[in-house]
């Protein structure tokens, strides 16, 4: 089985990997100790110290507050989104295009959604304005709740890791 | 809930009807001269109702507590493993060069695949494997409904399945279906697919639209024995060639079949040869239940444990024009909705729910339960099981929710199926991105797809060709889509199809052989791949001009008003499809005076810069009605096939300037989008090339991201003006259609979408107040009510 060092992940995580890594890491059997390095190289990263327990996306995390131990959704700006628990996109900010004129601001004229049928939803962090998710249903449609991962069985059954403490 | 349903009174068979239907039976019922086809001197549905028994109770296929054969003789497993498979990859490779046909000989749209005696898939080939599933599901369509008793299984046998009620995708999926016996004893089946030019249908090509049911979809035959002896027997050939379009092409695609089915029984006989039956048998079996441990292996070593939901649409724009339905109760737009929620357990196992999905309707996109599943794990072997050990394993290790009466589980045997794939490829692309919501945050990067591109537009049509032949086209072009953004590079370029990934473009040459249309221009499709950090893969588009052909028809099948993908993480879905068709032009004497012609790529739509190399009195349609029925095209008209692009990875404005500098250059974006959504600052030098200035770039991306806070507002707020909206319901038919049908199926949905947006109880959205035709809202009759069918059913419904 294939393992990598943390300059290979770190260098994974940037994109810059030679191709010839990202071949054999994706025709080889998976590296179970790759989380933790991942972790290590994202904690690096960001520029808080909170700890991280999961990463959702490329600036966003579940995090164990260093002051109280609690778990919150966090960019990596360091805006907090709320409880771990929570969809945080019902505390992100949102711009929805829902018309003609604001779809042509991002694809060439019949090229785009009829807004009808399917608007974007752009969430984007309030603090720093990244674009954290872009939804595409219809109108009306929910705002989706993606992702619950169940942490403590990941955490203490697959990866054998110890849970971070967590006060809820 | 149970859904209120009026099914169909169905009449009653007299028994005297029944007992000629049912041969062989004795008037009390017990069989006559009973030779069984096993050495256990079980019936076929004995055994298999052994073999579901035992993996119910022990939780492991056929009850196989350990691989007695892989661990105490693994180089014997192994041998037996590699020679099997080796031969069925042969043999798919062997065979397909006896077809004509570019969708088999070119795309490679064929498969070969062995089962056990059960029906259950040992081992497949390379190709379109998604058929894995489906021909499984017909062997066990013939084992559940007693063909070893009527019709007979014999060696020498061939059957033949194309039917889309028990599990075939769409009629154009052709299988034969050869039993293997050993000595008198039936050891296994193997079964070979092509998909075929044209079924008969209404409208020319493999895939039609416009049809409002199954009596649309073409020709369709129901594992009917069409050979034995090794020999096809002749009111077969005869029937099947004239029930078709395009016979020639049939015939060399059902000796492809047989050939491949025939190579692949000598090679299990000789196995057996050398090895023995017993270790055969045992292979056979213990197989299934290797893979259906390496799925779970594979899913606590690659994903994590927890809850997924996304979603996916596409649309059904039937109230236009020129879409011509053969029943006017089809005629109105609607969406398809597939919400998948996945759930991985602690212990490793898992379940796939698409509670709230739409209901079937009066179009040829719906799917049935086996060709929704089976497909699945065509893109799981892209993705979770990148492996050659795919089998039935992997569906025993699986719990599949289809609720009845679903768009993929239909609860009605008059549905059509014919383009199952314009709502099967978008339902899918949810899933991509549940997965790669796993191996993102376990930091498996490299494994991150934002999900596969809509497949389409097929050109299809037919008419007299160059040869004077009555024919049909489908262009295969899409099976070389644009693929999805990773999180660590971008998609690829017209590069693949979620459904064969194995597919590609296949040379223009060999199209202008097959189809009366010359290439006027194959290119990139600029700016088609969805935008991000990494971005999705282009399309491409191939402009044709009808050539030497007469009585000539073609139209439109693809995704137009929406996107059936969605960006990921922060990136954008790939653009959404539209149609350009001309007809009445000129070219004919703009050739022959040498002045220019609509050459290339149709770059920016908008400047219609075809139109400007036509004659104006051209009849042109350009517009987002991407699904249509047949047109009349004549000599020198032009159709533009665009192929669809994947969708982007993370923030566009995280994208490195060279990164946009390149994409300009390679012409996959257009400068006005690069300004626009990767906000870099560009430039043109004198010889042509695109320059991106990364330090004006960064100052102009940190006023946009000022800009993005600046116009939006916290999505609470946001809610409380959509509630309203829905109070109102104010939104078009079409997005209420679909809710409605989708409440109509599931009280969890209703229930969980009033709740979100916190509506009063009263508030309600049946579909009778929609002005629409509401045709299969209440009376509904499943093909499980015709007399002496049992349906086979493999998953909670």
């Amino acid at each position: 089985m294939a393992t990598y060092t943390r300059e290979q992940v770190g260098n994974m995580v940037e994109g810059k990997l030679p191709s010839e890594a990202v071949h054999r890491m994706l025709s080889m059997p998976k590296d179970p100790e790759r989380f933790e390095i991942y972790l290590d190289v994202l904690q690096e990263k960001v520029p808080w110290k909170d700890k991280i327990i999961l990463p959702l996306g490329p600036h966003l995390y579940i995090a164990q507050s260093l002051s109280d131990k609690k778990w919150v959704t966090k960019c990596s700006c360091g805006h907090v989104f709320g409880d771990y628990r929570e969809n945080w996109k019902l505390n992100a900010l949102l711009y929805v295009r829902d018309t003609e004129e604001a779809m042509s601001e991002v694809y060439p004229k019949l090229m785009a959604p009829d807004t009808k049928w399917q608007v974007y939803r752009e969430y984007c962090c309030p603090t720093c304005g990244i674009m954290q998710d872009i939804e595409a249903p219809t109108p009306w449609y929910p705002v989706i709740h993606d992702f619950e991962p169940d942490i403590d069985a990941y955490y203490k059954e697959w990866v054998h890791l110890p849970l971070p403490e967590r006060a809820d | 809930m149970t859904n209120e349903i009026a099914k169909v009174k169905v009449v009653s068979v007299p028994e005297s009807a029944l007992k000629l239907f049912l041969g062989s039976m004795t008037d009390n019922g017990e069989k006559s001269e009973y030779k069984s086809l096993l050495s256990s001197g079980q019936t076929l549905k004995e055994h298999r109702d052994g073999v579901l028994l035992r993996t119910k109770e022990t939780g492991k296929y056929n009850g196989i507590a350990t691989l007695d054969l892989k661990e105490n003789d693994p180089i014997r497993y192994e041998k037996l493993f590699s020679k099997l498979r080796g031969g069925l990859v042969h043999s798919r490779e062997t065979a397909k060069k006896i077809a004509a046909s570019p969708i088999v000989e070119q795309e490679g749209e064929l498969c070969f695949t062995l089962y056990n005696a059960a029906g259950d898939c040992v081992l497949t080939s390379t190709g379109i494997i998604i058929h894995v599933g489906t021909m499984g599901a017909a062997i066990k369509y013939m084992i559940e409904n007693n063909w070893e008793d009527n019709p007979g299984i014999n060696p020498g046998d061939m059957f033949t399945n194309n039917d889309c009620s028990i599990g075939n995708v769409h009629p154009c999926d052709i299988a034969t279906i050869v039993p293997i016996f050993w000595k008198e004893e039936l050891v296994g089946w193997v079964g070979g697919v092509t998909h075929v030019i044209d079924t008969g249908s209404v409208s020319p090509g493999s895939m039609s639209t416009g049809q409002a049911t199954r009596f649309g979809d073409g020709y369709q035959v129901t594992c009917r024995k069409t050979g034995i002896n090794d020999v096809p027997l002749r009111d077969w050939l005869h029937e099947s060639q004239r029930s078709t379009r395009t016979p020639k092409y049939w015939i060399l695609d059902e000796r492809t079949r047989i050939a491949g089915c025939h190579m692949i029984r000598a090679l299990v006989e000789e196995v057996i040869e050398a090895e023995s039956l017993e270790a055969y048998q045992k292979f056979a079996y213990e197989c299934i239940e290797d893979g259906r441990r390496g799925l779970l292996n594979r899913i606590k070593a690659m994903t994590i444990p927890g809850v997924y939901r996304k979603v996916a649409f596409t649309d059904v724009p039937y109230a236009h024009p020129d879409v011509v339905t053969s029943s006017p109760f089809a005629k109105l737009d609607t969406i398809m909705h597939a919400p998948a929620e996945i759930t991985i357990r602690p212990e490793g196992t898992w379940k796939l729910d698409f509670e709230g999905a739409s209901r079937w309707g009066w179009h040829s996109y719906n799917a049935n339960q086996v060709a929704f599943t089976s497909g699945i794990w065509v893109m799981l072997t892209q993705t979770l099981v990148p492996t050659e050990r795919i089998n039935d394993g992997a569906y025993y290790a699986t719990e599949f929710r289809l609720p009845k009466g679903t768009w993929m589980n239909p609860d009605d045997r008059r549905t059509g199926h014919a383009y199952a794939w314009h709502f099967l490829v978008a339902g899918w692309s949810a899933l991509w991105r549940g997965m790669s919501q796993a191996y993102f945050s376990r930091g498996y990067l490299e494994e991150v797809n934002a999900g596969n591109g809509n497949t389409s537009n097929w050109l299809q049509g037919g008419g007299i060709n160059q040869d004077g032949d009555v024919h049909a086209v489908n262009s295969f072009e899409p099976a070389a889509t644009g693929t999805g953004a990773c999180a660590i590079k971008d998609g690829l370029n017209h590069a693949a199809a979620i459904w064969n990934p194995e597919g590609d473009m296949g040379d223009i040459e060999i199209w202008e052989m097959a189809e009366p249309l010359l290439y006027m221009g194959r290119n990139v499709k600029t700016n088609s791949g969805g935008y991000g950090k990494y971005r999705g893969g282009c399309g491409f588009e191939t402009l044709r001009m009808v050539w030497k052909a007469s009585d000539w028809t073609m139209f439109f099948m693809g995704n137009g008003y929406m996107n059936s993908d969605w960006g990921f993480m922060g990136g954008y879905p790939s653009a959404t499809g539209y149609r350009f068709e001309a007809h009445g032009t000129d070219l004919k004497e703009r050739i022959a005076q040498g002045l220019a012609l609509p050459l290339g790529a149709d770059r920016v739509p908008a400047d219609c810069d075809y139109e400007s190399k036509i004659s104006e009195t051209a009849t042109v349609k350009r517009d987002q009605q991407a699904m249509t029925t047949e047109s009349l095209f004549e000599n020198y008209d032009l159709y533009l096939n665009y192929v669809r692009g994947g969708p982007g990875f993370g923030d566009a404005l995280d994208r490195e300037a060279i990164s946009v500098e390149k994409d300009l250059n390679t012409r996959a974006v257009l400068p006005e989008f690069a300004e626009k959504v990767y906000g870099a600052v560009i430039s043109l030098d004198a010889k042509g090339l695109w320059h991106v200035d990364a330090e004006k770039t960064n100052t102009r991306r940190a006023e946009m991201r000022k800009e993005r806070i600046a116009r939006s507002k916290p999505t609470r707020e946001w809610m409380k003006g959509e509630r309203e909206k829905i109070l109102k319901k104010d939104a078009s038919v079409q997005v209420r259609h679909m809710f409605a049908t989708s409440f109509g199926l599931s009280d969890k949905f209703r229930d969980d979408f009033k709740t979100f947006w916190d509506l009063p109880a009263e508030w309600e959205l049946p579909e009778s107040e929609l002005g629409v035709p509401t045709h299969g809202m209440k009376s509904r009759m499943d093909l499980s009510q015709l007399p002496d069918v049992t349906t086979v059913v493999l998953v909670e419904e």
